[in-house]
């Protein structure tokens, strides 16, 4: 049987915010266990929350950022069970009055389609901190640090069906927070990790199978993994007859594999109730269109800005605006040059392809987007053909100079000088007769092929720096 | 110097009749000598407490002293104090020393007031009669036999007694008011919000207030006025503006409309405490007040609410107690699961069990919305009813309690009995109003508490209806017999 499968996914995304959601504690990566927790944190007797204001700016940003409802009265809630790592023994959350509501999501596939996901919800809660098993000698050691560290929780509706249209929607998302700048998107870090809700049923159907939530699962690469083996795991159960038993799995990178970690049918009564420490957090629009005013361009504004105001394929603009920084940069390499077309194949190509080789990021490119256009410039007035630029392109960015530093350094100036080019021509007809004897009896059709043995000749003898077109123009002449 | 109000001790101060040191050594002997009657205090640092003494003289001394600098004050031992263990009645926190203190007692410090010690309460302030202590209980100084009310039954006693001149006391659901009625003395809840509860270890969240206890309500309003205020740490406290709560005491009575609910008069009140109300209010009636008949429809339901919502906050609010970062911990555990249960076995009491399972209850799956969404739903209604009789009159009067304290050990295994002690001060709570006890006379030697009722942020108008009451009557100059005779 043809088999659907359904993923929705919740991804717990790290807000950057200086201090922790309910107290004033840093929430700096890596400091020594324990330096980064108050006595709020500790939940000392007595200590009370106290809302951290930025972190709902946040999140009504990221509201906004996929046009949903924004909570104008959303009601913290206390989620209470028992571990060493959750201090008080509940986490405030929110429950049934989140602060982002109902939105939909613009994600961009590989073949350059687009799907719209839709968002069932968002909302704020804090962090835990960590139980470190290891290393305490059959004790369990706890590190604070991290509790209370503000978290965006983003539920999706199970609108996905594969595992590349979820890592799809990851990247996406991934994206839009760098964009709005809320969170620093780390997921090495754990700044932005995902639950994983599958299930398969048979093609056509309209009702849910039976779920397994695969938790924590930190980096694309392992969505997509993770994915495929539970697709597999439940296709087998399925196909065998059996059935799926709704449960908490753990993603093994290691053994590739995904296990069982707790059954649903022990699930914890989490006794959700509203948080009688913290008010209801009330916003009015005043507030919304403030924070709507200052918004940036988002991904998918951008990708259809790019595709109609540059021609660009939908493929090349959903690269090119995949980052607000790589988008910036592309936008003044245009302004420098004058040719989006040519602008987005050498983003795209030469200086993406150097980036990923070198594992750096935008910000540490050598080359400026001011110097990759006066190279393009270059190759727009003819100065240079595009083989010689990626030469250029290469000693530029070695830290060698300008692109016309480098050309005049290098002696690539493009052979434009047509009685230089002329006595080129003419001493490669001189060596090549039985070619051109050839050239001559040949029909139009491969007349067109002989044409190409020459010009190589051609750009052989002036070290690739004859003006192609010229080129072209001198030997049509020549060759009757 | 005992036997004095806090008015007029600042006035000694003030005035180099005596110094702090003086006083405070006072009030010391008298707590070693007398406390074993009564055990009001917990824990008593007499070292630390004249160390305060002769910091607040040397203030006074340079003159810029304020009303309560140098003025020894009992505080429950539910306030967080630095470096002074905060036990909260229970062996859970028995080893919890504070590396911080509460908002209140910053407060109280700001002004140089001296902390004398910590006094004996219900465990985590759940209780009605001040025998669900760790430390044991607490006895009436009217009389030995008598509990002294709870869960502030320490803080009560030791005004009462003399061994202080002045306490503090939170208040959940008559946690002020009641043991204030039992010991003969003053105590006001303020409005939900109005004091900070940053520092008090919490009980019920949406309900726990601090307040003063004292002889009278203008000692209770000298103590109001330095504890009240915005804190930015809670963030449940109110940002209205505090007043001088001693500026409107002597405001005259003529034209006030005092609502009297007939459901606080009804069957359950003892005949002998009815009168000693009707007296009093008929003394109020002298000065100019009018009484009114009014309504609180929903009272019968107040209980039964309270009773869901205190609990449910309750039983997540000590979920911090698990023996992890600080408190008691079981011996040799053997794994998580065996620590969290004897932890919180040993840690607390019978009545706290009680509420952390009732709390657990009803918030459970399949039980949230027969339950706590609808005991909020009432709380709604019963803090209508006061909306709605507030348009009537100015403040509301009836008795505190049902009756006078009642003998130890004679509800302490019939909880509902003891829940129904509070069936006249829960509703203020749930409300969020200010509500004080003043007392009103005496039945059997054993005192009787008037119970008012204010508007949201009306302390001021209950603190001065209070205290003319007490410039036309003495009660609450009434000492108990045994602490008058000879040199007591």
């Amino acid at each position: 049987m043809p088999w659907e499968t359904v993923i929705g996914l919740e991804v717990h995304l790290q807000l950057a915010t200086q201090s922790k959601i309910f107290s004033g504690s840093a929430t700096t990566f890596g400091a020594e266990p324990n330096t980064q927790a108050s006595a709020v944190d500790l939940a000392m007797p007595g200590m009370l929350p106290v809302l951290n204001t930025k972190a709902v700016r946040y999140a009504v940003m990221f509201g906004l950022g996929i046009g949903a409802e924004i909570g104008k009265r959303s009601i913290f809630d206390r989620k209470n069970y028992f571990y060493p790592d959750l201090p008080k023994g509940y986490q405030i959350s929110q429950f049934e009055a989140p602060i982002v509501g109902r939105g939909d999501f613009e994600i961009q596939l590989e073949d350059g389609s687009t799907r719209s996901i839709g968002i069932t919800r968002a909302h704020l809660e804090e962090d835990a901190g960590k139980s470190l098993h290891e290393d305490f000698h059959g004790q369990t050691g706890i590190d604070l640090n991290r509790a209370g560290t503000p978290l965006l929780e983003i539920v999706s509706e199970p609108d996905l069906r594969n595992a590349a249209e979820a890592v799809a929607y990851l990247k996406a998302l991934h994206s839009l927070v760098l964009y709005l700048g809320i969170s620093d998107g780390d997921m090495s870090q754990g700044s932005m990790r995902c639950d994983i809700n599958i299930s398969l049923r048979p093609q056509g159907s309209d009702t849910l199978g039976t779920r397994a939530e695969i938790k924590n699962v930190n980096s694309f690469r392992f969505v997509e993994k993770a994915i495929r083996h539970e697709i597999e795991r439940q296709t087998d159960i399925l196909e065998a007859g059996g059935t799926v038993v709704q449960e908490t799995r753990l993603y093994d990178a290691d053994r590739d594999e995904t296990r069982s970690m707790r059954s649903k049918e022990v699930a914890n009564d989490y006794r959700y109730f509203p948080e009688p420490d913290l008010l209801p957090v009330v916003i009015d629009d005043i507030y919304i269109e403030a924070i709507r005013a200052e918004l940036p361009e988002l991904p998918p504004q951008k990708r259809h800005r790019f595709v109609e105001q540059y021609a660009l394929s939908s493929y090349d603009a959903n690269v090119l605006a995949d980052s607000r920084l790589l988008a910036d940069y592309f936008e003044s390499v245009v302004a420098g040059c004058g040719d989006a077309k040519i602008a987005a194949n050498w983003v795209q190509v030469e200086l993406l392809g150097q980036l990923n080789r070198n594992e750096l990021d935008i910000t540490a490119s050598p080359v400026s987007a001011e110097a990759l256009a006066s190279l393009i410039t270059r190759i727009l007035d003819n100065s240079i053909s595009g083989k010689i630029a990626k030469q250029v392109f290469e000693a530029m960015w070695q830290g060698e100079g300008s692109a016309d530093d480098i050309i005049k350094a290098r002696g690539l100036q493009q052979v434009s000088d047509s009685g230089e080019l002329e006595s080129m021509v003419d001493q490669v007809i001189a060596d090549n007769q039985a070619q051109v004897q050839q050239f001559l009896a040949a029909d139009d059709t491969k007349r067109k092929k002989l044409v190409g043995f020459f010009v190589g000749q051609i750009m052989k003898l002036s070290k690739g720096q004859a003006n192609p077109q010229m080129v072209n123009q001198l030997l049509a002449k020549k060759l009757v | 110097m005992h036997n004095k109000s806090v008015a007029e001790l600042a006035q000694g101060l003030h005035a180099k009749q005596f110094s702090s040191e003086e006083l405070t050594r006072c009030f010391l002997d008298r707590i070693t000598r007398l406390d074993s009657d009564y055990n009001s205090f917990i824990t008593v640092d007499a070292e630390a407490a004249l160390a305060s003494a002769r910091r607040a003289d040397q203030r006074l001394a340079s003159g810029d002293g304020t009303a309560l600098t140098g003025i020894p004050i009992a505080h429950k031992d539910i306030f967080c104090t630095s470096g002074m263990r905060t036990s909260c009645g229970s062996r859970m926190l028995d080893n919890f020393v504070p590396p911080y203190d509460a908002t209140l007692i910053q407060h109280f410090n700001r002004d140089g007031a001296v902390i004398l010690g910590k006094t004996n309460m219900d465990e985590f302030a759940m209780g009605s009669s001040n025998e669900n202590s760790y430390y044991g209980a607490v006895r009436n100084p009217w009389h030995t036999d008598l509990v002294p009310g709870g869960s502030s039954g320490g803080s009560a006693a030791a005004v009462a007694a003399m061994l202080a001149p002045a306490a503090t006391g939170t208040d959940t659901g008559g946690s002020i008011r009641q043991p204030a009625a039992f010991c003969g003395i003053t105590g006001i809840k303020p409005t939900y919000g109005r004091v900070s509860r940053l520092g008090m270890v919490a009980f019920a969240s949406s309900l726990d207030q601090a307040g003063p206890l004292g002889h009278s309500a203008e000692d209770c309003a000298l103590l109001l006025n330095c504890m009240a205020g915005h804190d930015p740490r809670d963030s449940t406290s109110s940002e209205a503006p505090t007043e001088d709560y001693c500026q409107q005491l002597d405001n005259s009575l003529e034209g006030l409309r005092i609502g009297l609910p007939r459901e606080y008069f009804g069957d359950g009140l003892d005949a002998a405490t009815a009168n000693c109300i009707e007296l009093a209010l008929k003394t109020l009636e002298a000065q100019g007040a009018t009484l009114v008949d009014v309504s609180l429809p929903h009272s019968h339901l107040t209980i039964p609410a309270y009773y869901v919502i205190a609990p449910a906050e309750a039983s997540t609010n000590l979920s911090r107690f698990d023996g992890v970062r600080y408190g008691h911990r079981c011996d040799q555990p053997v794994d998580l699961h065996d620590m969290y249960t004897r932890t919180r076995e040993e840690g607390f009491g019978d009545e706290v069990k009680r509420r952390i399972l009732v709390g657990t209850y009803a918030l459970s799956a399949g039980y949230y919305d027969a339950y706590y969404k609808k005991a909020q739903q009432v709380r709604r209604l019963i803090k209508q009813d006061f909306v709605d009789c507030f348009e009537q009159v100015d403040i509301i009067a009836g008795p505190t309690t049902p009756g006078p304290a009642f003998a130890l050990g004679a509800k302490s295994n019939d909880p509902v009995a003891m829940y129904l002690e509070d069936v006249y001060t829960l509703a203020v709570n749930l409300a969020g109003l200010p509500g004080m006890s003043v007392p009103a006379g005496l039945v059997e030697g054993k005192p009787v508490g008037l119970q008012l009722i204010g508007r949201h942020f009306g302390e001021a108008r209950l603190l001065n209806v209070a205290h003319r009451f007490q410039q036309a009557t003495d009660w609450h100059q009434q000492r108990p017999a045994a602490l008058t005779g000879g040199n007591a």
